[in-house]
């Protein structure tokens, strides 16, 4: 059948409204990148000069896939249970739309505006690296390579998490266990890219389009598991349909 | 009602149909095998106490959750999990709690669920919808800087963007002061008038005295199903009360023999009610007899019973049946 994109598009525009006026959603977008930024800027700063050969041999930009991992997670463990504590689920659920359409307009208000933090505070790095640090550290930390990875990666790692954050979100009871839990979940796509970043998992083109390929179909499947996952019943009598 | 509901509409189909729609939640049963019709245009009042599975049949109905037995035909589609979409875009529910999004503003919350029913001509239909409920002076305001009621009547608002051919009203004056009640009692009254199927959820039954041409009373069976005022005549037998200023000395000799009078006893010091098989023969015996026994009669009248005596007169009957 196919996808509405009315329907898609008012259910983004208005988790992006609620965004913007739900100050823990704000202070949970604003968190974790702020932890990404400054502890990364703080080592690099810090570093002499002499040290710059030693980070030719890892990825440390690709570190900051901690964002797209975490961020998006935790937004999207709010999607459905939010709703459903503050009593806006059951309306919702007896218009036309459907299963895939909501959960579709969810996570893409999940994921453009974490991808877009993502994106700003990878500039923000970069311009500070650029302009601070030893040139280089600079020159050994900003790799094309490293950079089309982060760019590529950012939206397929914060896909996957938001399809994790929306599983823990239809089957809580509370938002904010959801959230704890849909961080705790996403810490293995975080823990990769770490590994990845400090060269324990060495890197090759090989590694990276197979990573590549798995989260696209995972984002994907995702999708499409979730929609079928998603019982109307059982949100809204918390009893499973027979 | 002004205008007169018929089952049939112009496809020949009521507006619902229900045959022995039945839900369990494992052991515990929800609604047993209810069957009832509701008419294009009418007002249909759903009563019954809490926990008799009147919110349960609604969301049933709505597609929210799937029927363990039975059929139903809403909105002349069958109710089948894969007419859910179309159902619920020719149908819209006010459920109990308003469940709006308290942080966006009215007009947002509305251009939400404008986008959901894909409603053509948006920000008009907004317009319209909060025209009806007197909220247009307040359609910047953030939902959760308005009151119970002004809540209560944006989300009526919100069930009207879409025009909908069957509108599910479950409880929709729950908790509002009595102007507040009003209001929405005159709206309903008005959409009526349009012509919009209404099935209303209440326990205000002089509200569904007022508002419905028809009415269920539902105690996890479907008790009765009729007009209040057939009900009343199908439950209660008809009666005159006389009072008269003194007891009567032999009320037996008084209104012994009199026509279409069955019976008759005592309600208090001087009250007598009596048992009538047609009241506009009787009134007028027991006047004359009352004044030829030296009476003085203080007043002869119709009994009224009204719903909230069928209905509670039907769930005592359940609860003795279940003591018993």
């Amino acid at each position: 059948m196919r996808v509405s994109r009315r329907r898609v598009r008012a259910t983004f525009r208005k988790e992006l409204r609620e965004y913007r006026h739900n100050g823990f959603i704000v202070w949970t977008m604003a968190i974790f990148p702020l932890i990404f930024l400054i502890q990364p800027l703080v080592i690099v700063f810090a570093l002499p000069a002499s040290e710059a050969p030693g980070l030719s041999h890892g990825h440390l930009l690709l570190y900051m896939l901690g964002i797209p991992a975490i961020v998006p997670a935790a937004v999207a463990a709010y999607a459905v249970v939010g709703e459903r504590q503050q009593g806006t689920l059951e309306p919702v659920l007896t218009t036309p739309i459907r299963r895939d359409e909501l959960l579709l307009g969810k996570a893409l208000a999940a994921l453009v505006p974490s991808v877009a933090i993502a994106y700003a505070v990878y500039a923000l790095f970069l311009a500070c690296v650029g302009l601070f640090a030893r040139p280089a550290v600079a020159s050994a930390l900003l790799r094309g390579p490293d950079l089309l990875a982060q760019a590529l990666f950012t939206p397929l790692v914060a896909g996957w998490s938001i399809w994790i954050g929306i599983a823990i979100s239809t089957r809580a009871n509370d938002f904010r266990v959801a959230q704890q839990l849909g961080i705790l979940a996403s810490l293995p796509s975080a823990v990769v890219a770490a590994l990845i970043a400090f060269d324990v998992i060495h890197p090759t083109l090989g590694l990276a389009v197979a990573l590549a390929a798995a989260l696209l179909v995972g984002d994907g499947l995702g999708w499409r598991i979730m929609a079928a996952a998603f019982d109307r019943e059982r949100l809204i009598t918390r009893t499973a349909s027979s | 009602m002004g205008r007169g509901p018929s089952l049939a509409g112009d496809s020949g189909a009521p507006a619902l149909s229900v045959e022995h729609l039945s839900k369990r939640f494992g052991d515990r049963v929800a609604f047993d095998d209810v069957s009832f019709a509701v008419g294009h245009g009418e007002v249909f009042g759903f009563l019954g106490p809490n926990g008799a599975g009147k919110t349960t049949t609604v969301r049933t109905l709505g597609t929210l959750i799937a029927p363990t037995s039975g059929t139903a035909t809403v909105a002349g589609l069958p109710l089948t999990p894969e007419n859910g979409v179309e159902i619920r875009r020719r149908i819209s529910i006010m459920p109990e709690s308003p469940g709006l999004y308290l942080r966006l503003s009215v007009t947002e919350n509305l251009e939400y669920f404008a986008g959901l029913y894909e409603v053509p001509d948006a920000a008009d239909r907004i317009g319209r919808a909060l025209r009806a409920v007197n909220l247009a002076d307040r359609a910047h305001d953030a939902c959760g800087t308005l009151s119970k009621g002004l809540r209560q009547r944006l989300a009526l608002a919100r069930a009207l963007l879409s025009d909908p051919q069957l509108l599910f009203l479950d409880e929709p004056t729950a908790g509002l002061d009595p102007v507040a009640a009003r209001d929405v009692h005159q709206l309903i009254a008005t959409l009526s008038r349009s012509g919009v199927t209404i099935f209303l959820t209440t326990h205000r039954l002089e509200e569904a005295e007022r508002l419905c041409d028809r009415v269920a009373i539902l105690n996890t069976t479907l008790r009765t199903i009729g007009r209040p005022d057939t009900l009343r005549e199908r439950l209660f037998a008809k009666t005159l009360t006389v009072r008269t200023l003194a007891a009567l000395p032999d009320p037996g000799a008084v209104f012994a023999g009199l026509p279409a009078v069955d019976g008759w006893h005592q309600d208090g010091l001087a009250t007598y009610v009596l048992a009538v098989s047609d009241q506009a023969v009787a009134a007028p015996a027991a006047t004359r007899a009352l004044v030829a026994a030296g009476a003085d009669v203080l007043s002869v009248s119709e009994s009224h019973h009204s719903l909230e005596d069928v209905y509670l007169e039907l769930i005592d009957q359940d609860q003795e049946a279940s003591q018993g």
